[in-house]
C-alpha cells in the first residue's frame, strides 16, 4: 500500500530579528492509512513548525522554503489557496498544541463544531448542528445536545481537548497531525485521550502523525517514528526496532535518560549540553557538539538521512559502530 | 441579563444624579441667580420680583424639592429670547443632533471596521502604514478648522455643497464628515490593534484548519473577538461625540442641541442652557446602558460576570 | 527558546535614550516641530510682538508665499495689516501657556491621587474610581461651556477645567499601575521594615509609574490643546485682544472667501503640533516598554513582522 502522506525534503525558515534562521530543515517522512507515525524530538526542534507547514498554517513570520508535501500523491504546497482550503479537513487535519486558547472564546461550541460541515458540506445551520451533537457523543462529551450551547470557558481542558479533537476529525480527514495533544492535561486525562485517538484512527482509517516529547506514548501508540534534533530528521524505522537499537546516537541519549523522563526545557541527563540556538547551528552534523562519537568528518560533511538496515533511516556518519554494540 | 442591568443602572446612575445637582448649585451657590437667568441689563426690581417668583428667598433644601420636581416635569422656565418653555426649545433641537450624531457614528463605524481590519490584515503593509498615519492626523484634527477648509474647498471654491443648511444630501455631506473625523481616526486605531491581536489568536489558525475562507475568518471570527473593545471606545466617542456636535452645529448653522448651547450661552438664556445640558445627561445616560447591553450580548462571559 | 530571547538581550543592552530617538525618523521630526513651536513660544513674542499688533493698512490681506512686503509677510497679512506669521509665534505662546499648565495640573493631581488610591485599596479607591467615571462620563465641552457661562472666560479659569475634565485620565492610569505594583514583594519588604506610606509611594511606586503616565500625559497634550482651540474658536475660550490659534481661525472665518490664509495657517499650526505630539507619544509608549522596546532597533520595515 502506497503512503497517503509523503513529505519529502521540507525546509521552513523564521525571520527573527537577528536574520532568517532554518527552524526546519530537510525533514522527510511518510505514512500510510491507519498508522501513526510519532514526530519525536525535544521542545524547539522544530515539530510544531513542520506540522503547522504540511497544514499551511504557519505563522507570518515562518514561511516553506523548500520541499514538497504529497497527498495521495500530489504536490499540497503548490496548489492554489482555494483548493487547499478544500483539503483542509478532509484531506489535511490538526489539532494544535494549544488546546486551551484554540476554540474561539465568543462562540458556542456548538457553532463551531458545526462550521466544517457548513463550509465543506454546505449543510444547513440546523443539519450542520446536528452533525456537531453527533460529534460531540462521539468523543465522549456527556450531555452533548444540551452542552452544545455553552462556551468554551465552561468546558475543562480535558474536554477542550476532546472538542478540539471532534473538530479535526469532523470531515474524516485522510491524515491527522495532532501536536502534543495531552501535554496540558494530567495523567488520568492524558489516558483518555490517547485512548479516543486511537480509535478514531482505526475507525476512520486515518494516518495519525502524533507528535510528541514523550518516549512512553511513542513507545504505546506508535507504529513509526521519526526522531527529530534541530530542526531535522535523525532517525527514522519502526517504533519496535528503533526503541531497541537505536542508530543515531542523539536516539540513544534520549533512550538511556529514561525513566528521568524528558521534561520541557531539561536538559537530558545523559546528552551533555543543550540543543543548539538557530541562530549557531554547528557545521556538518549539527549533533557533534553534544556526541560521543562525533570525529572529523562530522564537522565537515553533513550526515544525510540515509538508509541504515531494513526499513530504517538514520542520519549519522557512525551508525555502524551503534549498530555493532 | 436582568439582573446585570439593573447592576449597570444602578452604577451609571450616579453621574445622572451628580450633573442635576451641579447643576443646581452652580445656579443657586454661585452669587445671585438673578445674574444667571436675567440679562446683565436687569434692574433691581426686576431681580427682586424674579427671586420671589421662583422661591430663591426660600430655604436651600426647599428649593432642591422644587427644583427636582421642575426638572421631573421637564420644566425649566421660559426662555429668555424666545419667550417658549426652554424644555420645548430643547426638544425641538434634539431630533436635529440625533440624526447627526446618529449618520455619523453608523459612518464611523462601518469605516474604521473596513479601513481597521483593512490595516490589521497585513501588518505593516503599505496599506497598514498609509492606514496608520491617516487615522493618527484624523483622531488629532481640529473638528472647527476641518470643517472651514471643507466649506473653502467643496463650498467655496468648488461649489459643490451648501455651506449651511440641513435640506437634501448635499447639505449632510460637510456636517458628518467634520463630526465624524476624529472618532474615525481614534476607531481605526483602536479597530487595527485589537484586530491585529485577534487574527493572531490561536482560534484564527483552528478557524482556517476547518477550511474556512478569508473572508469568514476576518469577518466571522476575527471581528467578532475585536468588536467589544471596539464597542467600548466606540460608546466614549460617542459621549465625545457631543463636544464636536456643539462645534460642527454652530459652523454649519444645524438646529440642534450644540448650536442651541453655544446661542444661550453667548445670550445668557440660563434656562435653556440647563435644559439641553440635562437632556444631553440623561442621553448619555441612557446610550451607556444601550452600550453595556450590546457588550453583554456580543461576550458571554461579561454577561456571567466572569473574567476570562 | 534560545531564539525568542535574543531581542530581549539586545534590548538589554541598553541602547541609550538618543540613540532609539535618532533611529525612528518620524519620533525625531516630531521632537524638532514641538522643540520649534516651544522656542517660538518662549522667545517669539518678545522678539515680534510689537509685530504682532502692529497695523499696516496699507498692506492688508496681503497673500501669503511673497517676499514684497518683508519677510514679516511671509505668510500673509489680515485685515487690519497685521502680520499672520507673527500673531501665529505670539499666539502659540497663549496655546502653550494654557494647555501646558492644564496638563501638568491634572499630570499631578491625578498621578499622586491615583497611586494614593492604587497603594490603599478598599474604600479609597473605589470612591475614587466612581468620582473619575462621573467626570469622565461628561463631555468635557460641555463641562467648560457650563463653568465658563457661570464664570467669565479667562485663561486661568480655562485652565482650571481642562485640568478637571482631565484628572480621570491620569488618576485611573496611576490608580492601575500602582494597585499592581503594591501587592509586589519590594513594596512589601518596605512596608514590614516599616517605611510610611507616602515614603514608600515616592521611592517605589512612583518611579514606576511616572513613565507610563508620561505617555499618557504627552497624548493627552492634544486633546488639551484641541479643546481650548475648540473652546476660543467658539467665543467662549480666549478673548481677544490675546491672540490664540482657536482665536485666529475663527478670526480668519469672517474673511474666508478673501483671505483664506488667515484661518488656514492657524489650524495647520494645530494640526502639526498634535500629531507631533501623538507621534512622540507612540513612540514613548514602545520606548518606555521593556519588552516592546528592541523593537525600536529594527527598521521600521521589519518592526511588526516579529512576534515577541
Ligand atoms: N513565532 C515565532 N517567532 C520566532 N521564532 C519562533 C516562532 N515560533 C517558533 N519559533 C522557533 O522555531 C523553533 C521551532 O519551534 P517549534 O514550535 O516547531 O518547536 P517544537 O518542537 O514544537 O517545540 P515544543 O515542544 O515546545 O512545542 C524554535 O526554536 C522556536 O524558538
Ligand atoms: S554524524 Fe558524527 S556527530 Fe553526528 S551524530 Fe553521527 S557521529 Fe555524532
Ligand atoms: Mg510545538
Amino acid at each position: 500500500m502506497n503512503p497517503v502522506l509523503e513529505v519529502d525534503r521540507l525546509a521552513v525558515d523564521i525571520r527573527t530579528p537577528a536574520g532568517t534562521v532554518r527552524a526546519v530543515r530537510e525533514v522527510s517522512f511518510s505514512v500510510r492509512s491507519g498508522e501513526t507515525l510519532a514526530l519525536l524530538g525535544e521542545s524547539g526542534c522544530g515539530k510544531s513548525m513542520t506540522a503547522q507547514a504540511i497544514v499551511g498554517l504557519l505563522d507570518p513570520v515562518a514561511h516553506v522554503a523548500g520541499g514538497e508535501v504529497r497527498l495521495d500523491g500530489t504536490d499540497v504546497l503548490t496548489l492554489p489557496p482555494a483548493q487547499r482550503r478544500r483539503l483542509a479537513g478532509p484531506g489535511l487535519s490538526i489539532v494544535f498544541q494549544d488546546a486551551l486558547t484554540a476554540l474561539n472564546p465568543i462562540q458556542t461550541v456548538g457553532a463551531q463544531l458545526a462550521e466544517p460541515f457548513r463550509i465543506h458540506e454546505r449543510l444547513s445551520r440546523r443539519a450542520a448542528r446536528e452533525r456537531a451533537v453527533e460529534l460531540m457523543e462521539r468523543v465522549g462529551i456527556p450531555e452533548p445536545r444540551a452542552r452544545a450551547g455553552a462556551y468554551p470557558h465552561q468546558f475543562s481542558g480535558g474536554m477542550r481537548q476532546r472538542l478540539l479533537i471532534a473538530l479535526a476529525v469532523a470531515l474524516h480527514p485522510k491524515v491527522l497531525l495532532a501536536d502534543e495533544p495531552t501535554t496540558a492535561l494530567d495523567v488520568t486525562v492524558q489516558a483518555q485521550i490517547m485512548e479516543l485517538l486511537r480509535d478514531l484512527r482505526t475507525e476512520q482509517q486515518t494516518a495519525l502523525i502524533l507528535i510528541t516529547h514523550d518516549l512512553a506514548v511513542v513507545a504505546e501508540q506508535a507504529d513509526h517514528v521519526a526522531v527529530m534534533y534541530a530542526g531535522g530528521i535523525v532517525e527514522t524505522g519502526r517504533v519496535a526496532d528503533v526503541f531497541a537499537k537505536p542508530r543515531h546516537p542523539y536516539t540513544r541519549g534520549l533512550l538511556d535518560s529514561v525513566p528521568g523522563e524528558v521534561a520541557r526545557g531539561t536538559n537530558l541527563k545523559s546528552i551533555p549540553g543543550s540543543p543548539p540556538d538557530l541562530h549557531a547551528v554547528p557545521s556538518g552534523c549539527a549533533f557533534r557538539t553534544r556526541c560521543p562519537l562525533a570525529t572529523d568528518v562530522c564537522a565537515e560533511q553533513r550526515p544525510p538521512l540515509a538508509e541504515a538496515g531494513q526499513g530504517r533511516m538514520s542520519a549519522c556518519h557512525h551508525w555502524k559502530e551503534l549498530a555493532d554494540d | 441579563m436582568l439582573t446585570f442591568l439593573r447592576r449597570r443602572i444602578t452604577s451609571s446612575a450616579i453621574p445622572l444624579v451628580v450633573v442635576i445637582l451641579g447643576v443646581f448649585c452652580l445656579a443657586r451657590l454661585t452669587g445671585d441667580p438673578a445674574n444667571l437667568y436675567l440679562p446683565l441689563s436687569a434692574t433691581p426690581e426686576m431681580r427682586a420680583e424674579f427671586a420671589a417668583r421662583h422661591g430663591f428667598d426660600q430655604p436651600l433644601l426647599v428649593q432642591f424639592g422644587d427644583y427636582l420636581a421642575q426638572v421631573v416635569r421637564l420644566d425649566f422656565g421660559e426662555s429668555l429670547r424666545t419667550a417658549e418653555p426652554a424644555a420645548t426649545a430643547v426638544l425641538r433641537a434634539f431630533p436635529a443632533t440625533l440624526q447627526l450624531a446618529g449618520a455619523t457614528m453608523i459612518l464611523a463605524i462601518l469605516g474604521a471596521v473596513v479601513v481597521g481590519s483593512w490595516a490589521a490584515y497585513r501588518p505593516n503593509s503599505v496599506a497598514d502604514r498609509v492606514a496608520s498615519f491617516t487615522s493618527t492626523t484624523a483622531a488629532s484634527m481640529p473638528d472647527f478648522w476641518f470643517a472651514i477648509m471643507g466649506v473653502l474647498v467643496f463650498a467655496v471654491a468648488l461649489g459643490w455643497l451648501p455651506t449651511s443648511g440641513t435640506v437634501g444630501a448635499a447639505a449632510w455631506v460637510l456636517p458628518v464628515l467634520t463630526l465624524l473625523i476624529r472618532p474615525f481616526g481614534v476607531l481605526v486605531q483602536v479597530v487595527r490593534g485589537a484586530m491585529v491581536s485577534a487574527l493572531s489568536a490561536p482560534y484564527i489558525k483552528v478557524a482556517r484548519s476547518k477550511g474556512a475562507g478569508e473572508v469568514r475568518v476576518v469577518f466571522g471570527h476575527a471581528l467578532r473577538n475585536a468588536a467589544p473593545p471596539a464597542l467600548t471606545v466606540a460608546g466614549d466617542l460617542t459621549v465625545g461625540l457631543v463636544n464636536g456636535a456643539v462645534v460642527v452645529e454652530t459652523i454649519f448653522g444645524w438646529p440642534g442641541i450644540g448650536k442651541l448651547m453655544i446661542t444661550s450661552i453667548l445670550q445668557r438664556d440660563f434656562a435653556v442652557l440647563q435644559a439641553a445640558v440635562l437632556v444631553t445627561a440623561v442621553t448619555i445616560f441612557a446610550l451607556n446602558i444601550v452600550i453595556d447591553a450590546c457588550y453583554a450580548l456580543l461576550d458571554s462571559r461579561v454577561r456571567q460576570g466572569v473574567t476570562a | 527558546m534560545t531564539l525568542v530571547e535574543t531581542p530581549a538581550a539586545i534590548a538589554a543592552r541598553r541602547t541609550s535614550w538618543w540613540r532609539l530617538l535618532l533611529r525612528d525618523k518620524f519620533a525625531c521630526v516630531a521632537v524638532v516641530i514641538l522643540l520649534l513651536v516651544a522656542v517660538s513660544a518662549v522667545v517669539g513674542p518678545v522678539l515680534l510682538g510689537d509685530l504682532a499688533v502692529k497695523q499696516n493698512l496699507r498692506a492688508v490681506n496681503r497673500p501669503p508665499f511673497s517676499l514684497d512686503d518683508g519677510w514679516a509677510f511671509a505668510l500673509g497679512s489680515d485685515s487690519l495689516g497685521r502680520s499672520v506669521l507673527a500673531r501665529l509665534v505670539v499666539a502659540s505662546r497663549t496655546t502653550l501657556s494654557v494647555a501646558i499648565p492644564a496638563v501638568l495640573i491634572s499630570l499631578v493631581v491625578g498621578s499622586i491621587w491615583g497611586m494614593w488610591a492604587g497603594y490603599h485599596r478598599g474604600r479609597r479607591e473605589s470612591v475614587s474610581m466612581r468620582i473619575a467615571d462621573v467626570i469622565l462620563s461628561f463631555p468635557s465641552l460641555l463641562l467648560a461651556v457650563v463653568v465658563l457661562y457661570v464664570f467669565s472666560p479667562s485663561a486661568l479659569n480655562i485652565i482650571l477645567v481642562l485640568a478637571i475634565a482631565r484628572i480621570p485620565i491620569y488618576l485611573r492610569a496611576a490608580r492601575a499601575e500602582s494597585a499592581e505594583l503594591q501587592s509586589r514583594l519590594f513594596v512589601d519588604a518596605a512596608r514590614t521594615f516599616g517605611a510610611k506610606s507616602w515614603a514608600i509611594i515616592a521611592r517605589h511606586v512612583a518611579p514606576t509609574v511616572l513613565p507610563t503616565l508620561f505617555t499618557v500625559a504627552t497624548l493627552d497634550f492634544c486633546f488639551v490643546m484641541l479643546t481650548e482651540s475648540s473652546l476660543s474658536f467658539l467665543g467662549i475660550g480666549i478673548q481677544p485682544p490675546d491672540m490664540s490659534w482657536g482665536l485666529m481661525v475663527a478670526q480668519g472665518r469672517q474673511v474666508l472667501q478673501s483671505a483664506w490664509w488667515i484661518a488656514v495657517f492657524p489650524g495647520l499650526a494645530i494640526v502639526v503640533t498634535t500629531v507631533s505630539a501623538t507621534v512622540l507619544a507612540s513612540w514613548a509608549r514602545l520606548a518606555m516598554d521593556p519588552g516592546q522596546r528592541w523593537r525600536l532597533t529594527l527598521p521600521r520595515s521589519r518592526r511588526k513582522e516579529v512576534k515577541p
